[in-house]
């Protein structure tokens, strides 16, 4: 799958052949994606439990979060992920520019990405909306206390969305600047594309996320 | 002339003498001399563990709470099951022996991510910073399980460093898991299909699925644990709505299969000793990959018999038993199968072969009494009782602690390349065998009687049972003190080991010992299936 | 040398108070006789097995013939496992349904007591008033009804002697029901870890005599039964203000309320049992009863658990009297 010229091949020492090696990293790479979604899934979890026992309460909470601007996130981040799969194929093809560019493109989306969240956090933050660090909590709607749990987690789950954000655009800084170097093709093409892998992991989580957070109420 | 077959001349260059200095140890890439940094790091683990339980034995001789007040004890006990836990028994077989053995038993040069395998114990290392920071600043006093609201709104003590610590340790597993997993996968040597790998790479495989599944949950719950504590965000806080109860069902979720990560690679090990001790093949190896498997994947639909008297629906209780009785049967396989290895075999009573047989008396006894507390109404009064404290020692300590020995014993030359005096490691086994009867039996009566679990004060009927358990883990203290000083003379003064002192089959017995740095000069090409003892009987 | 006996006699064979703990114990000796047989099997064959075969022995070593290496022996071992498994299985569950779902019995006299656990302590409410901290005295034959709850942390409510125990949460009741059939004083634990002085939270359940049981009732200063003193905070608290029956508010009546389901909001319907009527107070806006406004102030933070209980137990009243008053009132009621 993987054609390089014979001198580039640099095949770490425990494996026999480049092949070998491959297969290693990407298996190792999806199973770390597996224990990643297992990380959300017990937030996830934790939500649906008490979104089932204060439906009501909770769909008028989440009526209170900027659904457009995170929709409109959604769309920069599923940009982004076209972009890093257009990146991965460009590596692949052995066309550098190409995957330069794909690369800046994503880490640019990314960064908008977290700030209109920046942006969303604010708001809610002026709103009266973080019901922690001794904040004030202004909520009007009705059974302020269990749409406290909800903001609870939105907070939680969305922060935790956003820390893998930035480990992934730090990673794919890594990858873009190493791409940029291009030391030996086929070694970057299997970098972007592993890198590329997680960052899909983050694109697919955020759809989860926005789903689960600002649409369910709707 | 056994002894002829035992010693033989040590290599010129092998994976001990391969570098020098602290760098050559700290930085290494190599999965043996990373098993060493765990071997040294788990065992003062154990023995802080060892010396809280100590403490903690001491002042139940008296009914009164006279050597320690409530708050101290309170918090030993939280650290020896933290500490023993996380940093001992799920770390253990899987870290040293699973990182030593897997390459070689695969035929491989190392692991298939050698940086990564030396990231995962400096994570450990980190995570058990955190906890040992916070036993010395102040304690935690949650017990091991950190149930809210008292962990989250009531608990003074580092609660904080010490979840910090499970949570980062918590990565480790998954980074090792991971790990064992790719290298299965991919690595194996020419000719090793997975039907002829040994139950010991089996039961390793399976324990890293537990792991990569299981631990990530467990992460999240720290989180959101933390989350309330720090921010006082509440996500179990009752009185914003939140429930305790799910707390107790997420943190089960993990720490129910975490009693697989520590009991499956035991089975392994157990395995390997009772096969090469009775020089035969073991027998139903398929049966035996299979209840595996199908341990660890019952192991995860399991979770809510801890929680029988809790207040969740009493129909959830009646399927938690009936899929936890499920779960012992496979278990009750192996243990015919290790007996039916015995027939016709040539059986041997070295030290490993004893340990492993204490694992067989002291397993069966765990599980027979795991199926009275899967029992729903024998569950009402034994839950949260010594009972449970008995039986999930049984497991824990007679199963999973004695393989460890058995497996230390067992792999001690090919890993040191020298041999221990063997008439101590039996004198060890014996003792710990019966120290640790002592210790725990009487620990049965007293959860029927009814003598509630993190008592430190207790009703004056329960004295005499008490005394004998601690009598009994004062000989467990010698018991597994033994090993650490006649181990360390033969590091010295020990005979050099041959190849395979135990005429055992395996790969790693087809190199040096101690191995060298790359293993095998050639990758070996595997032409037979494992335990191929009776080739040659 | 008696009183050792004695002693042992407590360890191994535990007093067998209340009416589920002879079937609790035949069950758990049922199954010691049957596992102690399965370890003897285990450890005589691991003996014989390796000592006959032990390496040097001249036995005969020739391989089995194939009907015995095969897979029939695994299914052998396997199948009458799984099935012993299935009958200790069957039967366990069988008697802990009876004991967290026992049939209710008409007519019968049940006693219902409410119990709060507090960081360390026990506290319980008699029915006729009187109150008691750990220690609980009880008529000998007359089935109890415990309502728990817990002011803070997660506790357990565990009489070894009743082979009962029940995890009192925050926020939510459980109930915990049983019939003490001897007398005598019993040992009650906290069994869930909940801080400091956990192993100080225990107390005595005493059995009594009805006559005596009635002779402790009269030496005590009763004070007002809780249905009582529910009717009195009900109107202290407001509560009447909207739900009494001169109230101009539009807000359900909580006459015959209790027990009997109540339609929602939402369009669910709910059973008005204990849980659901103390949210109601708590977090009203959480289950609005259909066609009412969502207008109730929470009373979180401004109600002890004593005097919620007491409530409850005055709109539990209400229940009995109505039923008894009024039957054909509430037939032409219903739609």
């Amino acid at each position: 799958m993987t054609r390089t010229p014979e001198h580039t091949v640099i095949v770490a020492h425990q494996f026999e052949n480049l092949e070998q090696q491959f297969d290693a990293d990407l298996l190792g790479m999806w199973l770390f994606l597996v224990t990643e979604a297992l990380l959300f899934s017990g937030a996830f979890l934790a939500l649906a439990v008490y979104y089932h026992q204060y439906h009501d309460t909770f769909s008028a909470a989440a009526r209170e979060l900027h659904w457009l601007l995170a929709g409109a996130n959604s769309v920069i981040l599923l940009t982004s992920g076209l972009a890093v799969a257009l990146a991965e194929q460009a590596a692949d093809q052995g066309r550098r520019r190409a995957a330069l560019l794909g690369l800046l493109a994503t880490i640019a989306l990314g960064l908008v990405f977290l700030a209109i969240k920046g942006y969303e956090y604010h708001s809610e933050y002026q709103a009266g909306l973080m019901p922690f660090l001794q904040q004030p909590f202004a909520y009007d709607g009705p059974n302020p206390h269990n749409a406290m749990l909800f903001y609870n987690f939105y907070f939680v789950l969305t922060g935790l969305h956003a820390a893998h954000m930035v480990i992934g655009l730090a990673v794919l800084m890594v990858i873009a600047v190493l791409t940029w170097r291009w030391r030996d093709g086929a070694r970057v093409a299997r970098q972007v594309r592993i890198a590329g892998l997680y960052w899909a992991f983050v694109d697919i989580v955020w759809v989860l996320v926005y789903c689960s957070l600002y649409l369910v109420g709707r | 002339m056994i002894r002829d077959v035992r010693t033989g001349p040590a290599p010129r260059h092998h994976y001990l003498n391969a570098g020098h200095g602290l760098a050559s140890w700290f930085l290494t890439k190599d999965h043996k001399r990373i098993a060493w940094l765990y071997f040294v790091s788990i065992t003062g683990f154990f023995f802080l563990g060892g010396l809280a339980a100590t403490l903690i034995r001491l002042e139940l001789i008296t009914p009164n709470g006279d050597l320690l007040s409530s708050d101290a004890y309170n918090r030993l006990f939280s650290l020896h099951g933290i500490v023993m836990v996380w940093f001992f028994l799920i770390p253990s077989i899987p870290t040293t022996f699973g990182n030593f053995l897997l390459p070689l038993m695969v035929g491989a040069r190392d692991l298939a991510f050698p940086r990564l395998n030396l990231l995962s114990w400096y994570v450990y290392i980190i995570g058990g910073l955190f906890t040992l920071i916070a036993a010395v600043a102040g304690g935690i006093d949650t017990g091991w399980t950190f149930y809210t609201p008292y962990s989250t709104l009531f608990a003074n003590g580092a609660v904080l460093a010490a979840a910090t610590g499970v949570f980062i340790v918590g990565f480790s597993s998954i980074l090792t898991g991971i790990n064992f997993i790719v290298t299965v996968h991919t690595m194996r040597a020419p000719g090793l299909t997975w039907f002829r790998l040994p139950l010991f790479v089996w039961a390793q495989y399976a324990t890293s699925l537990v792991m990569v599944l299981a631990t990530p949950v467990l992460s999240v719950t720290l989180v959101l644990l933390a989350v309330e504590r720090v921010f006082g965000v509440g996500i179990f806080d009752p009185s914003l709505g939140g429930d305790p109860v799910l707390f107790e069902h997420l943190f089960w979720f993990y720490s129910h299969p975490a009693v697989y990560i520590m009991i499956l690679p035991a089975m392994g090990v157990v395995s390997e000793v009772v096969s090469c001790f009775a020089h035969k093949r073991i027998f139903g190896y398929r049966v035996m990959a299979f209840s595996i498997l199908a341990i660890a994947l019952f192991g995860f639909l399991v979770w809510g018999h801890h929680m029988f008297v809790s207040g969740q629906s009493i129909y959830a209780g009646v399927a938690f038993s009936l899929l936890s009785f499920l779960v012992s049967v496979p278990s009750a396989i192996k243990i015919f199968n290790w007996l039916a290895t015995l027939y016709k075999g040539h059986v041997r009573f070295d030290a490993p072969m004893l340990f492993a047989m204490s694992f067989l008396g002291l397993f069966l006894i765990g599980g027979l009494t795991g199926v009275f507390v899967a029992t729903l109404a024998l569950d009402v009064q034994m839950h949260d009782t010594y009972f449970v404290v008995a039986h999930f020692h049984y497991i824990m300590v007679g199963g999973a602690v004695s393989a460890y020995m058995a497996a230390l014993h067992f792999w001690w030359p090919k890993i040191t390349g020298r041999l221990y005096p063997e008439m101590w490691a039996r004198v060890s086994a014996i003792i710990v065998f019966a120290g640790f009867n002592l210790t725990f039996f009487p620990q049965y009566i007293l959860g029927w009687a009814g003598m509630p679990r993190r008592y430190h004060a207790y009703v004056e009927d329960f004295q005499l049972l008490n005394v004998f358990s601690s009598a009994g883990a004062s000989m467990l203290a010698v018991g597994y003190l033994l090993p650490l000083i006649y181990l360390l003379w033969s590091l010295r003064y020990g005979a050099h080991a041959s190849a395979n002192p135990w005429n055992a089959r395996g790969l790693e017995w087809t190199v040096p010992s101690p191995p060298p740095e790359e293993n095998f000069e050639r990758p070996p090409r595997v032409e037979h299936e494992a335990y191929a003892y009776d080739t040659d009987a | 040398m008696a009183a050792d006996q004695d002693r042992w006699q407590l360890l191994l064979f535990p007093d067998a108070a209340s009416s589920v703990a002879g079937s609790v114990d035949i069950l758990f000796w049922t199954m010691v006789v049957v596992c102690g047989l399965i370890v003897v099997l285990v450890f005589t064959l691991l003996l014989v097995l390796s000592v006959r075969y032990r390496a040097g022995a001249r036995v005969d070593r020739t391989p089995s013939p194939k009907l015995f290496n095969n897979r029939w022996l695994e299914i052998g071992w396997t199948l009458p496992v799984l099935a012993g498994f299935l009958v200790f299985f069957g039967w366990g569950a069988a008697l802990y349904v009876d004991i967290f779902d026992p049939p209710a019995r008409d007519g019968e006299d049940v006693r219902q007591i409410n119990v709060i656990g507090k960081q360390w302590m026990w506290k319980f409410q008699h029915p006729e008033g009187i109150r008691e901290i750990n220690d609980l005295h009880l008529p000998v034959g007359q089935t109890v009804e415990l309502r728990l709850t817990s002011q803070d942390v997660i506790h357990s409510f565990f009489v070894p002697a009743f082979r009962i125990k029940q995890d009192v949460l925050p926020q939510r009741y459980t109930r915990l029901r049983f019939t003490p059939v001897k007398t005598g004083r019993f040992d009650l634990f906290c069994a869930e870890y909940c801080g400091l002085s956990h192993s100080g939270m225990v107390g005595k359940v005493v059995v009594m005599a009805p006559e005596r049981f009635q002779a402790w009732l009269q030496r005590r200063d009763r004070g007002e039964s809780p249905a009582r003193e529910g009717e009195r905070l009900f109107r202290q608290y407001g509560c009447s203000g909207c739900h009494g029956a001169a109230s101009r508010v539009n807000a359900p009546d909580l006459t015959g309320l209790y027990g009997k389901p109540v339609p929602l909001e939402s369009g669910e319907t709910v059973t008005a049992d204990a849980q659901y009527l103390r949210d109601s107070v708590m977090f009203p806006s959480r289950q609005v009863a259909a066609g009412y406004p969502d207008i109730m102030p929470s009373f979180k933070d401004q109600i002890s658990e004593e005097d919620l209980l007491k409530l409850l137990a005055y709109l539990q009243s209400l229940d009995e009297s109505s039923r008894a008053d009024a039957p054909r009132q509430k037939e032409t009621d219903a739609p």
